[in-house]
């Protein structure tokens, strides 16, 4: 009998707690199965017992590293549902910071990778780069992760130093083109821990309605920010990258040049922002009604379901986060792998668990 | 025999490693300690290290506002860190159960699973005060400053508390925050 080698909850490679179990025969795996709910903290049971406002705060929560998305999402939701208008001004300020957001999500992404694949010193240099996006959000929003920046009807800060915003932008695409592209797709040790590792076809990535980076990098050309525009994406000008090969390396690929795409939308949104007032009503009133919204999360498509029956809470808030639809793609790409490349396997879909289990 | 204690106390306060368990968090604390390693805050220039096995570690670090389903495991690794060991709590979740009280499926705040040294609380804590907090476990651990006293509380998560435990029946409303960091407050003392 093969063995089975379960894997987790704590694990010191992956940062977030879940379980593999894979069995195995010498190194190649044969089954792997991913056990999750480890983060269940029934949000969707507490979201429908606060209020509206109260509500923006804890979906804010749902995930540290795309927290902006979520509120988003909400804000997105009541406004629909209320019918409000929400100024230019503050659809501009909006892609800012989804597309910041991205940036240091990426990024991050690209650190532990290459953490992963024990290349110490791009770890590094992609975290040092990280805080220059990290400088970014914090002098928009004051924080630097949850930056409360989205309520429904505007947003909550104006950008009130373009400048500084712009010449950091600047400075991570130069970075990022020169230096970490180059590595990342070049260096004999990435290539040869990526190249070929992993590979998720484009029929499976089909079959299993894989999104973001994922679907991206299996030859899927899905973006929600192309095919359903929101806020100021329509009037901003950017390409969705898409690679063929479907491996590991293609994912960093895609990934890498989402981060020259961010740097792109950033720097249009902050030059072409017009002037104007950021904010609708501070407690807008919720009639009866129900909404869905898809909007393009660093990690690919997230759904929202909102009901709300006229009070001050919502009857149903329904989180459909990217990490779901992708995790299931995860014992595809393992089975006949080597074992020791399944936490580089499990890290390329950059899975989020607390944002799968909520 | 002296000797050998003093170069122990010495080695606590200055080569402490770090094991770092997830109970449940949203990952904002967890992005914001990965940063702590990184050059800007380089929290290895105090000889703190992240390590991978709790067989190895003198510190835990739980973040995250702990989960039923994470309970059991998190004692499994307070089991397995050699005492003299510190129990750190990164950010409000651990401390306070932040924004998830009352949620049927959330056990914490930590004090009631493990006994809490160290609190560091923010919605995350900026990457200073985690290396305070850390710096401040490794004074702990040397004896150069007094542990807290704890409170034990139930271990059990199905006894941990009956009046959230059922979804029907419990309101958030019913839990006060205040109470929860007051509670936190009194474990630091």
């Amino acid at each position: 009998m093969s063995p089975v080698v379960p894997i987790g909850p704590f694990h010191p490679a992956l940062e977030e707690p879940y379980k593999v179990e894979v069995t195995c025969e010498g190194e190649r795996i044969t089954d792997a199965s991913v056990v999750v709910g480890f983060n269940f903290r029934g949000i969707e049971w507490l979201a429908e017992r606060k209020s509206y406002t109260q509500d923006i705060a804890l979906l804010e929560r749902v995930c540290g590293i795309c927290s902006n998305v979520h509120t988003l999402m909400f804000s997105r939701a009541v406004e629909k549902i209320a019918g409000l208008e929400v100024p230019d001004r503050a659809q501009y300020i909006r892609v800012v910071i989804a597309e910041a957001e991205r940036l240091h999500s990426h990024l991050l992404w690209a650190g532990v990778a290459c953490n992963l694949i024990g290349f110490e010193t791009l770890f590094m240099t992609c975290f040092s780069l990280r805080e220059q996006v990290m400088d970014i959000l914090e002098r928009i929003s004051g924080n630097r992760v949850n930056y409360a920046m989205n309520r429904p009807g505007g947003v909550n800060r104006d950008i009130s130093d373009p400048g500084a915003v712009l010449a950091a932008v600047r400075t991570i695409e130069k970075t990022t083109s020169g230096k970490l592209i180059p590595i990342m797709t070049g260096d004999p040790t990435v290539r040869a821990r990526c190249a070929g590792v992993g590979v998720l076809s484009r029929d499976d990535a089909l079959a299993h309605g894989a999104v973001g980076p994922l679907a991206r990098a299996s030859g899927l050309t899905q973006d929600i920010r192309r095919s359903a525009p929101y806020e100021a994406y329509d009037k901003l000008d950017f390409d969705v990258p898409v690679r063929d090969e479907g491996d590991v390396l293609a994912r960093i690929v895609v990934r890498a040049s989402e981060i020259l795409q961010s740097c792109r939308l950033i720097e249009q949104a902050v030059e072409t922002m017009p002037a104007g007032p950021i904010g609708g009503p501070l407690y807008p009133s919720v009639p009866a009604g129900e909404a869905s919204v898809r909007v393009e999360a660093p990690r690919g498509e997230v759904f929202y379901y909102l009901a709300s029956d006229g009070t001050d809470v919502p009857v149903r808030v329904r989180v459909r986060t990217p990490t779901f639809v992708n995790m299931p793609t995860v014992p595809l790409m393992a089975v006949g792998e080597s074992i020791s490349d399944l936490p580089l396997i499990q890290a390329s879909i950059d899975p989020c668990y607390s944002c799968n289990d909520r | 025999m002296k000797l050998l204690r003093s170069l122990m106390r010495t080695a606590r306060r200055r080569s402490p490693w770090v094991f770092h368990a997830n109970a449940g968090s949203c990952n904002g604390c967890d992005i914001e300690f990965l940063t702590c390693l990184t050059p800007r805050y380089d929290m290895e220039q105090l000889g703190i290290r992240h390590e991978g096995s709790p067989r190895h570690a003198d510190i835990i670090l739980v973040s995250g506002p702990v989960t039923r389903t994470t309970c059991e495991a998190l004692q499994t690794v307070y089991g397995q860190v050699p005492d003299p060991k510190v129990v750190v709590a990164l950010g409000s979740c651990p401390t306070s159960c932040n924004v998830f009280a009352g949620s049927p499926t959330v056990v914490g705040p930590l004090d009631r699973v493990l006994p809490v040294d160290v609190y560091v609380p923010g919605c995350p804590p900026r990457p200073d005060a985690m290396i305070a907090g850390l710096a401040e476990a490794a004074a702990i651990l040397a004896g150069d400053k007094p542990r807290p006293e704890h409170q034990p509380g139930p271990a059990d998560p199905d006894t941990a508390d009956p009046d959230t435990a059922d979804p029907d029946t419990a309101d958030p409303d019913t839990i006060d925050p205040l109470t929860a960091e007051a509670a936190g407050e009194a474990g630091r003392r």
